[in-house]
């Protein structure tokens, strides 16, 4: 028999969230959480089930729907001496707090000369695929990777869904972390012995000589799933995952873009002003005479997000079309 | 502190004097504004200088307070030294926020003044975060939030009275009336000009106070801050007052008459207050040019200070936009 202890340990990436959140709230009592329904009703995505039952409404706050009222209040909070984490249901209810986030929460340490940080945790549910039209189903994650101020984190895997939060607890500035709504039912292992995770760096979760296909959030798996298929064809092509959205990871970039010479940038976001025209224009600027082909990208269709399944799954980037685009790249015709 | 107002000779001439101070200090910006000395926006205090004088009375050192961004005399009232004050409108590293906020954000983490907001309304959700903070680790400290008559039109307005009654917390919301958002008049922005009647709304005690009227808005703000700390939920004070001058630097004012400016100058704090004072035989004419004296010889130091500032080395601009440490 194997030592229980050293053996992985399986569990969704929602259950991953959960336990993040206990861990922190176990550890310091200055944390308190945040968000409509996240305690009565257990959350929007069941992430905060049965928090409320351990730690009382005193740290569980369910909030009426005043997002910028309550983001606000975080904020305030945050920048006398508590260390919440607000929930915001979904990417498109952000908007309602954005003046906070924007106006507020990134400008203040800079405005006021240093005199207070704003070490407060923003949570946010993103994304398509869930059949539910263009007010819930956006990745609007680039748009506040613009902002300066802000940590802007996407995990993928549940690994970092369980570990990132504990980091960005630790980060004096406000970080926003963005979970996209397709992974809360993903499961994976959590590795023995590991007990923690950066939030400075990108990582290579597949290795490869051909192509480089970058990708963050929901669109990591996607972009696995077009690199097993690529291989069928004899194409070895790494994946580099963002993790980070801000500040972005420019060296982890332009690293593989180097040995592989080719690259494609995979978005959920709509293509014009998107985080993958960020991350493309740091390559011409960086790496363009170490390219072999023109840049490629596989981007979010740009309309609202419609609801009818055929319509939602053309507007969002599939393994299919990420796999042909690395091939165009690869063998071209 | 006391809930009453305790109206013998010393107070009475502090409560002038701040006021005084206040009103010069920002005649002295008027000036350093067209020597171009202080630039971008300034809008001055003159009229309402009673509101933040009469409602400090009511604070201690442990308590907090958000402001706006006509906040030169709710922070000289708060006590930021004039100095750090001034030299932050000179755009100097000696200024509060070291050149970084200017008119519209003086900060000083010390004396717990949390801004300087320039979005209009958008202090009030910070005002409910530093309340809860100050709530949940179990400090005695009431936040004054001081508002305009504009933060009513706001969605953060509404949000924020429901979240402070609803959670009870220690926030002395003070609305700085003085019927004008820039050049909106309150009757053409608001169906129900009645301010304190939408606060009643939301579930706290809330009253009108004359905001020209020091002593009245000191003894509220007592009778505020006593409720606070007596039954643990907000309090909403409606301070009416007026804004004698342009909105910022450039306004013609086409939205109101010379006629109604004048009238309420007549009404102003500072002169009502002088002919209060006088007619109860409480000063002396040697005693207010003692008081001016005073008062301009601290603004004419806060002035030499800031001119003889440094300024931030434009290698250090990107310093605290990414903090390194939370300050303890």
């Amino acid at each position: 028999m194997s030592d229980p202890s050293s053996a992985p340990l399986r569990m969704t990436y929602r259950e991953a969230c959960k336990q993040a959140l206990r861990q922190a709230l176990q550890a310091d009592p200055r944390v308190l959480l945040m968000g409509e329904d996240i305690g009565r009703y257990g959350g929007c995505y069941a992430v905060t089930k049965g928090l409320l039952e351990e730690f009382g409404e005193q740290r569980i706050r369910d909030t009426p729907l005043s997002e910028s009222g309550y983001v606000g209040a975080g904020i305030g909070a945050a920048m006398a001496g508590l260390r919440p984490i607000v929930e915001i249901m979904t990417v498109n209810f952000s908007l309602l707090a954005l003046d906070q986030i924007v106006n507020n929460a990134a400008t203040i340490p800079h405005m006021s000369g240093g005199q207070f940080a704003i070490p407060l945790v923003i949570r946010i549910a993103t994304g398509g695929g869930r059949r539910v039209a263009a007010q819930h189903s956006h990745s609007l994650e680039g748009w506040y990777a613009h902002i300066p101020g802000l940590r802007i984190l996407a995990p993928a895997t549940v690994e970092d869904a369980r570990f990132m939060l504990v980091a960005a607890l630790k980060d004096p500035n406000p970080v926003l972390i963005f979970e996209h709504v397709m992974l809360y039912n993903l499961e994976g292992d959590l590795s023995a012995g590991v007990d923690g995770v950066d939030i400075a760096h990108a990582k290579v979760r597949r290795p490869g000589r051909d192509v480089t296909l970058i990708a963050y959030g929901g669109g990591l798996f996607k972009t696995l799933e077009a690199a097993a298929s690529l291989e069928k064809d004899g194409v070895d092509a790494e994946v580099l995952e963002l993790r980070v959205l801000r500040p972005l990871d420019t060296a982890a970039i332009l690293e593989s873009v180097r040995k592989t010479k080719k690259c494609v940038i995979v978005d959920e976001g709509w293509r014009s002003g998107s985080l993958s025209a960020e991350v493309g224009m740091r390559i011409a600027e960086e790496a363009f005479f170490d390219l072999d082909a023109p840049l490629r990208r596989v981007c979010g269709r740009e309309v609202p997000m419609p609801y009818a399944p055929h319509l939602e799954d053309a507007c969002l980037p599939q393994a299919a079309g990420i796999a042909a685009a690395a091939r165009e790249l690869v063998k071209p015709t | 502190m006391s809930p009453k107002v305790h109206l013998d000779k010393k107070h009475t001439h502090d409560l002038l004097k701040e006021m005084i101070r206040i009103r010069h200090f920002e005649m002295k910006c008027v000036e350093l504004y067209e020597a171009q000395k202080i630039l971008g926006f300034l809008h001055l205090y003159d009229g309402e200088e009673a509101v933040s004088v009469g409602v400090m009375q009511a604070l201690g050192p442990a308590d907090a307070v958000v402001a706006t961004y006509r906040e030169h005399g709710q922070a000289l009232a708060r006590g930021v030294p004039a100095n750090a004050v001034m030299a932050e409108m000179l755009g100097k590293r000696e200024g509060c926020c070291r050149g970084r906020g200017g008119s519209m954000h003086i900060f000083d983490r010390e004396r717990r003044f949390y801004g300087g907001n320039a979005i209009v309304g958008g202090g009030l959700p910070l005002a409910i975060g530093v309340a809860l903070a100050d709530q949940t680790l179990g400090r005695e400290a009431v936040t004054a939030c001081f508002f305009g008559d504009g933060a009513v039109d706001e969605g953060e307005f509404h949000e924020s009275l429901n979240l402070a009654a609803l959670w009870k917390l220690p926030v002395l919301f003070v609305c700085e009336n003085n019927l004008y958002s820039m050049g909106m008049a309150l009757e053409r922005a608001e169906a129900e000009t009645d301010i304190a009647r939408k606060a009643a709304a939301y579930a706290m005690p809330s009253e009108h106070v004359d905001g020209m009227d020091v002593i009245a808005v000191e003894a509220a703000a007592r009778r505020a801050v006593a409720s606070i700390r007596d039954l643990g939920g907000p309090y909403f004070l409606e301070c009416r007052t007026y804004r004698f001058r342009a909105h910022s630097m450039f306004d013609a004012q086409l939205y109101r008459s010379k006629a109604e400016v004048d009238a309420w100058r007549a009404k102003g704090p500072i002169a009502r207050f002088r002919k209060w004072l006088d007619d109860n035989h409480f000063t002396a004419g040697e005693e207010i040019d003692a008081i001016e004296r005073e008062v301009d010889a601290e603004i004419a130091a806060a002035v030499a200070f800031a001119e003889a500032g440094t300024l931030e080395p434009i290698s250090e601009v990107e310093l605290f936009a990414v903090m390194e440490a939370v300050p303890q």
